[in-house]
């Protein structure tokens, strides 16, 4: 059996009555995952021997820059044993900017995850430092999100006076 | 000379004294944590990088890296510019290292849009990001070296890495901040003469590592300065995301060379360095035996090395050549749509990673089908490697803290984007 629907097939058997979509562009598998279940997903697809996601590469958010299901997360994890890489998606559904941490599976996702939570404000459960990672901490905006200007926001940025 | 009296100081000193909060004389003068703030202007943090140190006498009982002084947004400004308008973007992630993210970046865009450059283009990009391999560990043996002390071997590094900066002049006409890819290929090819100074460059190169390395493996000061400091476990490395030469000193044998082949490294015959210690001397000694590997590859490029196209002839989605906009009506549309509104990638996203000197580096590219980008996330190697400093630095001393960022190299221009 492929890899692909082995994950599929285990994440189902665990999840019972929970519904995983698939989407595959440019030969990258990506599976979407509800919000609810991401820890215990994560966990599972980290300890399951056989497939063996040791490594999370990366933590980011998208803004979709819609007032219905705004954010999504996405989630880069590879597996060594395997050489698989897989992407994991989770909406964080209407009006919600707080999804649990996953800094309990990799500690890798610690700054990662901070550094999301500066730029989006998405903000984590359970996570063990919630800062800024960029900015400063009485910096107001979240810059990656579409309504912040590239240009900045003039006086957002306390200067010495003068 | 006349005593202070208690009434001629001022109340608030007074009450200063007698507050607990605020008494400073020592019980225990061995049990007594302070905080030091070191950088980010302290020159053996490699750029702009803040550490707060809490220590016990000189031990380190904890260590908070606070980054963001170099944070110049380039994600933000990749969601305005067009695909080709960012890779001057690109050379200054990791600046030690440009063609080596010129390319990462090309191939996340290649991959996007479904197309691949010519082979000769592949080999000639591999070529540079060999290079800038050779590049980034001879600055970061140097640096290691002259953080702990040795400074005539950051000299001798440099010199080598003068000759690798004279070869970026020849190819790409500017020697640091190269720009040397295109969508689709290479800006410009590389003349035969050139792959002549290559060759003798890499004859004598084998002697000139051995020759610094003559310098520090028998030096008693350095190996003692190095060795068993910042040891960490495979599975801790592997789980606080370090990747590249860092890694590798942990004896994990990982490589996206290897792991997830891109361009044609797959027909290339090298070995994966790992050492097994995972402390700083490991992490130099694969640094030093990654640039002989890169100088087999090299040559084993230079040997493969395929005549032909430097540009894939796609007008639709590459520029097209000069000579056929001159002359076909198709032509100049494509280029003129190209140039003001930008490649129309299909909707979709990718992730594409490569091996950069550094580790590993990845874009994470969302397009809505638009000339640019909507979501670009960039996944810098040294963000995650300075992640695992809390982790390398604990229980060591002070003086060991500056030895195990040279281990590290890292490079702020990437961890901040």
């Amino acid at each position: 059996m492929e890899l692909k629907e082995k994950i599929l097939l285990k994440l189902k058997t665990h999840f019972k009555d929970v519904d995983f979509s698939t989407e595959e562009f440019r030969g990258e598998y990506c599976i979407t995952i509800p919000n609810k279940i991401i820890v215990d997903a994560c966990e599972l697809l980290k300890n399951d021997e056989e497939l063996a996601f040791n490594l999370c590469e990366d933590i980011t958010a998208v803004d979709w820059g819609r007032l219905n299901n705004r954010f999504t997360m996405v989630y880069f994890i590879f597996s060594m044993k395997n050489r698989f890489r897989l992407k994991i998606k989770c909406d964080l559904g209407d009006g919600v900017e707080k999804i649990d941490s996953v800094t309990s599976v990799w500690k890798s996702a610690n700054w990662a995850e901070r550094e999301v939570y500066d730029m989006y404000g998405i903000e984590f459960n359970n996570h063990p430092d919630l800062r800024r990672m960029y900015m400063p901490e009485s910096f107001e905006y979240h810059p990656l999100r579409k309504e912040f200007p590239v240009m900045g926001i003039p006086g957002s940025l306390s200067l010495p006076k003068k | 000379m006349d005593r202070v009296t208690k009434d001629e100081l001022t109340p608030k000193i007074v009450s200063a004294l007698l507050n607990s909060d605020t008494d400073i004389s020592l019980d225990d003068a061995l049990e007594n944590d302070m905080i030091l703030s070191m950088g980010p202007q302290h020159p053996a943090t490699h750029g702009v990088l803040r550490l707060l140190l809490r220590l016990d006498g000189e031990t380190i009982m904890a260590c908070v890296p606070e980054v963001g002084y170099l944070h110049r947004g380039y994600e933000k400004m990749a969601e305005n510019m067009s695909f080709t308008e960012y890779i001057p973007h690109t050379d200054r992630l990791d600046y030690l290292s440009p063609p080596a993210n010129n390319s990462a970046y090309a191939l996340a865009v290649e991959k996007l849009l479904g197309i691949e450059a010519p082979p000769r283009a592949q080999y000639i990009r591999m070529m540079m990001m060999e290079f800038s391999r050779i590049c980034s560990h001879l600055v970061a043996i140097g640096s290691l070296a002259m953080d702990i002390g040795a400074l005539t071997v950051f000299l001798w590094t440099l010199r080598e890495r003068e000759k690798v900066l004279n070869f970026y002049d020849e190819i790409c006409g500017a020697r640091f901040t190269t720009s040397y890819t295109r969508i689709g290929g290479v800006a410009q090819d590389v003349k035969p003469e050139t792959f002549k100074g290559i060759k003798q460059f890499l004859d004598e190169f084998e002697s000139n590592i051995h020759e610094f390395e003559k310098l520090l493996n028998t030096n008693k000061i350095f190996i003692q300065r190095l060795e068993g400091i910042g040891q960490i476990s495979a599975e801790d490395a592997i789980d606080i995301g370090l990747s590249g030469p860092n890694l590798r000193a942990c004896g994990v044998e990982f490589d996206l060379r290897r792991a997830t082949p891109y361009y044609f490294y797959n027909d290339i015959d090298f070995k994966v360095v790992t050492f097994s210690e995972g402390d700083a001397l490991a992490r130099y000694f694969v640094r030093c035996d990654e640039l002989r590997e890169s100088r087999k590859i090299i040559y084993q490029i230079l040997d493969k090395m395929p005549n032909g196209e430097i540009m894939l002839n796609s007008p639709k989605k590459v520029t097209p050549r000069k000579v056929e906009i001159y002359t076909k009506m198709e032509e100049l549309i494509h280029d003129f749509m190209i140039t003001n509104f930008g490649v129309n990638p299909p909707i979709g996203e990718i992730y594409s990673a490569v091996e950069n000197p550094k580790g590993e580096l990845g874009f994470y590219i969302v397009s809505n089908g638009e000339g640019h980008p909507w979501k670009m996330k960039i996944r810098s190697p040294s963000f995650c490697n300075i992640q695992s400093l809390p982790l390398l630095t604990k229980g060591y001393m002070i003086s060991d803290v500056v030895a195990i960022i040279g281990s590290i190299d890292p490079v702020m221009g990437e961890a901040d984007k």
